[in-house]
């Protein structure tokens, strides 16, 4: 049973003492070990994670026990976790034990949470279906069938079929809240410089965002109390204050402006999706909330403006893994340049390929300003477009994604079709903002599909809170696919 | 090898793509090694990926300030301290090949 | 055909912090490989930079001090390449917009003074050492050196010879180690030097396809590097040939530059903002706040020394060429109270060609500035004469004490009583008949003689002044 609980319900049986840490932590181990198949995680260590959580035990023992104290939880395996396999789903980083913990890791520990594993991901967070790992694609809980959403896709498959309580992600153009959509989960991308990026492992530096995947918003704020904050090891984190933002779940709605951005509705939406969605929003208006209709110009640019941006900075992100320091080292090379050539042809998989060199395209000479440039002025626009709206209402609402979870293998050899289904999250992350996306119900074919708030800079408590009275009066967020329940 | 700079070229429809020697250029800046299959894939994979790019044409930019930050934020400075001790041994663990304290590379030559 | 020489400069100077730009490791020479590389340094996966303040007031600090424009807002970019010693694949730079913007310097050769011109000075972080001794044919790579902040000084093509770019160098090594922001060890790579060297024929405008010429690391060399360079590239114009944009590096053993093959592909450096270091904004008040720390310049200090001491060009010169040596002679000339040119000629005079001769730095001087003024306290109220002086300055070098002490020990004391030194006169004349009789016979040159032979007789401690005055009454009586 303890499976099917939130992290609040299980923080209150380990203060009540009704189970410890230890007996959690096991029991999801076990899990873990059972549905092998779903390929969520790249590396569980038994011992450390049981090794924590009797440290957890003694915590709780001494009263001394947080929100999290004893709650084991998945770490995306884009994390440095110090003295543990970080591979970031790449071939290149299949031998690095990382020698430190990246902030978000320590803040986790500090608050008493278990590492529970390392969950699998597209390689470098390149991919919208987790089927860019180089250590397999993983598969949707719903229907194995199908893909889970990506990059964070073992994350939310983990979460879904309660391999653990709840998982963190990170969401460079989607991929927190798409998989989250895929897998009937709630997913937050908080604004940009919320939550420390020092020890994440960098996709795209301006655009990276770590953030809490779990059941419920309720949850999602406990986890994002204990990650959110500055970090002077990371000259983006921002110094705003951090609000406890479970203190704000209850909030009432009524008079929230919603903003329903017409380009989020036009073609390209699966109707199923469509009318979820709007169902959703059917909801919202019960609760007191106005329907504003608004307009984001600007937005249908996001796509091609974000593979300009992204590869490039990935080009250059990615040029440290050399098979000098760490990592990958091909077996046999003659000279330096053939070493790295070999190194990094063998250590990567084709879409990082594929990625590197667009953005290294992007940023050679004469190319510069016909690309990196003029996406940077696009990028400027799309985020313009966020700022005139947030005058007229204090949301936008709209799906996560165009379709609910695609079969596997179906995209692989199209890489156009497979960016095109993060044509909702992309532009949230060119201009900095929060997002969550939020289980809605399901299509036809019993497929989650999830809506998507998009709060103004910093506002991720009144995302939260108007994600938590949603939760409070439908029950789409505690529905479990069957084979997991 | 003496490396150009790069020459796409403009298709009668206006879209720029790339061809194989282009790919060849921009694998080597990137330090990938490609096979001659892997040539051909890229090829057509990037040029369709530029397709996708082109489409920022459609809006005119002149004058826009471009945005390298999502935030317009300035540059923090930190306190001139030394915060760190030596772990070579502990960074050196995880390195391909080492001696002396030294990491080993295929021979430089200037 | 007269051909013109048209050469620019870029000299990197490595900052005097304590960590380095981007992270909290030491920047100290000489420690054992890689123990002062970080995670940051190493390029870990997942690190950070965070900007070292320090090194954005010594930026600051020195386009003060050269009259340039500070950019109250600079950006840092990524400059792409690979090479081991490099470990994140890329460079943190500035590149369009750098900390500091147009300044000058102005250098004075063969007496005349020249404005050369400074384009930009920017912040960056150094990259690791090659060691290329035979690891099995490999290369090690070392890192400590990787993040040590560097700050690029760039010059405008102003300088017509290699004399010019020798003495804007100097000026150059003088003025960052007056502002104490670079040790100037050219040894160690504390300050190092690229210049950019073309020909061209007089009395045209265009410049001529340049050479880089790397890997100075002395003036003697960057004079001879040069000098090479342009003849080389006049021999390759005058033989039909075309000068070739390209790398050079200075072999000092075979005074030739060479051509540096493996940089020979063109580079595509893709330089573009570093996203992970948003602009560095620097506020009127931070920039003030350097102002009011910059120290008195070297050339308003050597002013101030022609004009307040009265010192000569050449003797201001030597006393400014570092703080160092300025902050000593003023000690002498309050401490000693003795005139300033003579406390200049025992500064710049006697003490340097011991410390040249030693070869040891003035701030690290046996014989300190309160142990010199002490010895010209005892010339100035006759303890000793200044002959005497040169003796216990050696002693004081030699570490046997300071000159009260040797004076006292060696019995140096001058003797300034008369009648201690009429017997010494009276038997040197009555040791001298011929002499006397010569003297008195019209040789008057033989006054000299005598004086000689008394001061021999006291050791040289007999009062000059006194032994003149009872001489000459003596043999005129």
């Amino acid at each position: 049973m303890f499976h099917k609980k939130t992290i609040a319900e299980l923080s209150g049986d380990l203060a009540k003492k009704t189970c410890s840490s230890v007996e959690l932590t096991a029991g999801f181990l076990d899990r873990i070990e059972q549905h092998k198949d779903l390929n969520a995680y790249i590396t569980v260590d038994r011992d450390q994670a049981l090794t924590q959580a009797r440290e957890a035990d003694v915590m709780i023992q001494h009263g001394k026990a947080t929100a999290l104290t004893g709650i084991p939880i998945a770490q995306k395996d884009i994390f440095c976790t110090q003295g543990m396999l970080t591979t970031c789903g790449s071939k290149i980083l299949s031998n690095f034990i990382s020698p430190y913990d990246a902030t978000l890791i320590a803040r986790l520990k500090q608050a008493g949470a278990v590492v529970l594993g390392k969950t699998n991901m597209d390689e470098f967070a390149m991919g919208s279906s987790n089927e860019t790992s180089f250590y397999g694609p993983v598969k949707n809980p719903w229907d194995t069938s199908r893909v889970p959403g990506g990059s964070s896709g073992g994350s939310a498959a983990a979460t879904a079929a309660r391999l653990a309580p709840a998982a963190t992600g990170t969401d460079t153009g989607g991929s927190i809240r798409q998989p989250a959509a895929f897998c009937g989960i709630t997913g937050l991308k908080p604004s940009y410089g919320r939550v420390s990026r020092f020890g994440m492992i960098a996709f795209a530096s301006s655009l990276d965002q770590a953030g809490p995947m779990t059941q419920s918003a309720k949850d999602a704020a406990i986890l994002l109390n204990a990650m959110a904050g500055f970090d002077d090891k990371d000259s983006t984190s921002s110094g705003i204050a951090v609000p406890d933002f479970t203190e704000t779940l209850n909030h009432d709605l009524q008079g929230l402006r919603i903003g329903l951005p017409e380009e989020f509705f036009g073609e390209g939406l699966n109707s199923e999706v469509a009318s979820v969605v709007e169902e959703a929003i059917g909801e919202y208006k019960k609760l007191g909330a106005e329907i504003v209709k608004v307009s984001l110009p600007n937005s249908h640019l996001a796509v091609p403006c974000y593979y300009v941006l992204a590869p490039a900075e990935a080009s250059s992100n990615l040029s440290r893994y050399d098979g000098v320091r760490y990592g990958l080292r091909a077996q046999e090379y003659g000279d330096l340049i053939d070493m790295y050539q070999k190194t990094r042809a063998q250590g990567f998989g084709d879409e990082v390929k594929r990625r590197i060199m667009i953005g290294t395209y992007a940023l050679s000479a004469g190319y510069y300003d016909a690309y990196y440039l003029k996406a940077q002025q696009l990028r400027r626009l799309i985020a313009e477009d966020f700022n005139q709206v947030f005058e007229q209402c204090d949301v936008l609402m709209g799906p996560t994604s165009p379709t609910t979870a695609f079969k596997l293998g179906d995209k692989t050899d199209d890489p156009v079709a497979m960016y095109l289904n993060d044509i909702y999250t992309i532009s949230v992350n060119l201009a900095g903002l929060p997002g969550i996306s939020v289980p809605a119900g399901f299509d036809s074919q019993g497929l989650p599909v999830g809506l998507q708030i998009i709060g103004k800079y910093f506002d991720e408590a009144r995302l939260l809170n108007v994600a938590h009275r949603y939760q409070m009066v439908t029950d789409w967020h505690r529905r479990m696919p069957k084979e997991y329940a | 090898m003496v490396i150009c700079a790069l020459q796409a070229s403009t298709r009668p429809d206006g879209f720029m793509s790339l061809d194989r020697d282009d790919v060849i250029k921009i694998a080597h800046l990137a330090r990938l090694e490609l096979s001659e299959q892997e040539l051909d894939v890229y090829t057509q994979s990037l040029s369709r990926i530029l397709g996708l790019i082109e489409q920022m044409n459609a809006v005119d930019t002149t004058g826009i300030v471009p945005m390298a930050h999502p935030r317009d934020v300035s540059l923090r400075l930190r306190e001139d301290s030394i915060t760190e001790t030596d772990q070579r041994e502990k960074y050196q663990a995880i390195a391909p090949a080492v001696e002396a304290g030294l990491y080993l590379v295929p021979r430089v030559i200037e | 055909m007269a051909w013109e020489t048209v050469i620019g400069l870029e000299v990197h100077v490595q900052l005097l912090t304590k960590s380095k730009i981007f992270s909290g490791a030491s920047i100290r020479y000489g420690a054992e490989p890689n123990t002062q590389a970080c995670i940051i340094d190493l390029a870990m996966p997942g690190v950070l930079p965070v900007m070292n303040k320090e090194a954005a007031r010594m930026a600051v600090k020195f386009g003060l001090a050269v009259g340039a424009e500070i950019n109250h807002r600079s950006i840092f970019a990524r400059k792409n390449y690979f090479y081991p010693d490099l470990p994140k694949g890329y460079q943190i730079s500035q590149y369009e917009l750098p900390i500091v913007g147009k300044g000058s310097l102005t250098i004075a050769v063969n007496d005349k003074e020249k404005v050369i011109g400074i384009t930009r000075a920017h912040l960056e972080e150094d990259a690791g050492k090659s060691l290329h001794e035979d690891f099995h044919g490999m290369t090690g790579i070392d890192l400590n050196r990787a993040g040590t902040p560097l700050l690029e000084i760039v010059s405008e093509p102003d300088m017509r010879s290699a004399q010019e770019a020798v003495a804007y160098l100097k000026k150059l090594h003088e003025l960052v180690r007056y502002l104490e922001i670079c040790d100037g060890n050219m040894q160690e790579g504390s300050f190092r030097c690229d210049a950019n060297v073309s020909v061209r024929p007089k009395g045209q405008k265009e410049f001529g396809t340049r050479a880089e010429l790397k890997n100075i690391n002395s003036f003697r060399f960057i004079e001879k590097a040069i000098e090479y360079e342009v003849e080389r590239q006049i021999d390759v114009i005058e033989s039909g040939g075309q000068v070739v944009q390209e790398t050079r590096l200075y072999d000092s053993v075979k005074d030739v530059t060479r051509s540096m093959r493996s940089k020979e592909e063109a580079n595509d450096y893709r330089y573009f903002p570093d996203p992970d270091l948003p602009p560095m904004e620097l506020d009127q008040s931070f920039i003030e706040a350097v102002a009011r720390s910059l120290p008195e310049l070297p050339d308003a200090k050597r002013r101030r020394f022609i004009n307040d001491y009265q010192l000569s060009d050449y003797d201001a010169g030597v006393l400014t060429a570092s703080r160092e040596m300025a902050q000593y002679f003023e000690t002498v000339v309050s401490e000693s109270g003795v005139e300033a040119k003579i406390a200049a000629n025992w500064v710049a005079g006697e003490l340097l060609a011991y410390l040249n001769k030693d070869a040891v730095d003035i701030k690290d001087s046996p014989v300190t500035a309160g142990m010199l003024s002490g010895l010209l306290k005892r010339i100035k109220d006759n303890t000793i004469s200044g002959k005497i002086a040169k003796d216990v300055l050696d002693a004081m070098w030699k570490g046997e004490g300071d000159a009260d002490v040797i004076i006292d020990k060696k019995g140096l004391k001058q003797i300034t009583d008369s009648a201690s030194i009429e017997p010494i006169i009276d038997e040197v004349l009555a040791n001298s008949p011929s002499q006397v009789a010569q003297y008195k016979a019209g040789q008057e040159k033989l006054f000299g003689y005598f004086v000689g032979q008394v001061m021999k007789a006291s050791k040289g401690k007999a009062n000059p002044a006194q032994v003149n005055q009872i001489l000459k009454k003596k043999l005129g009586a």
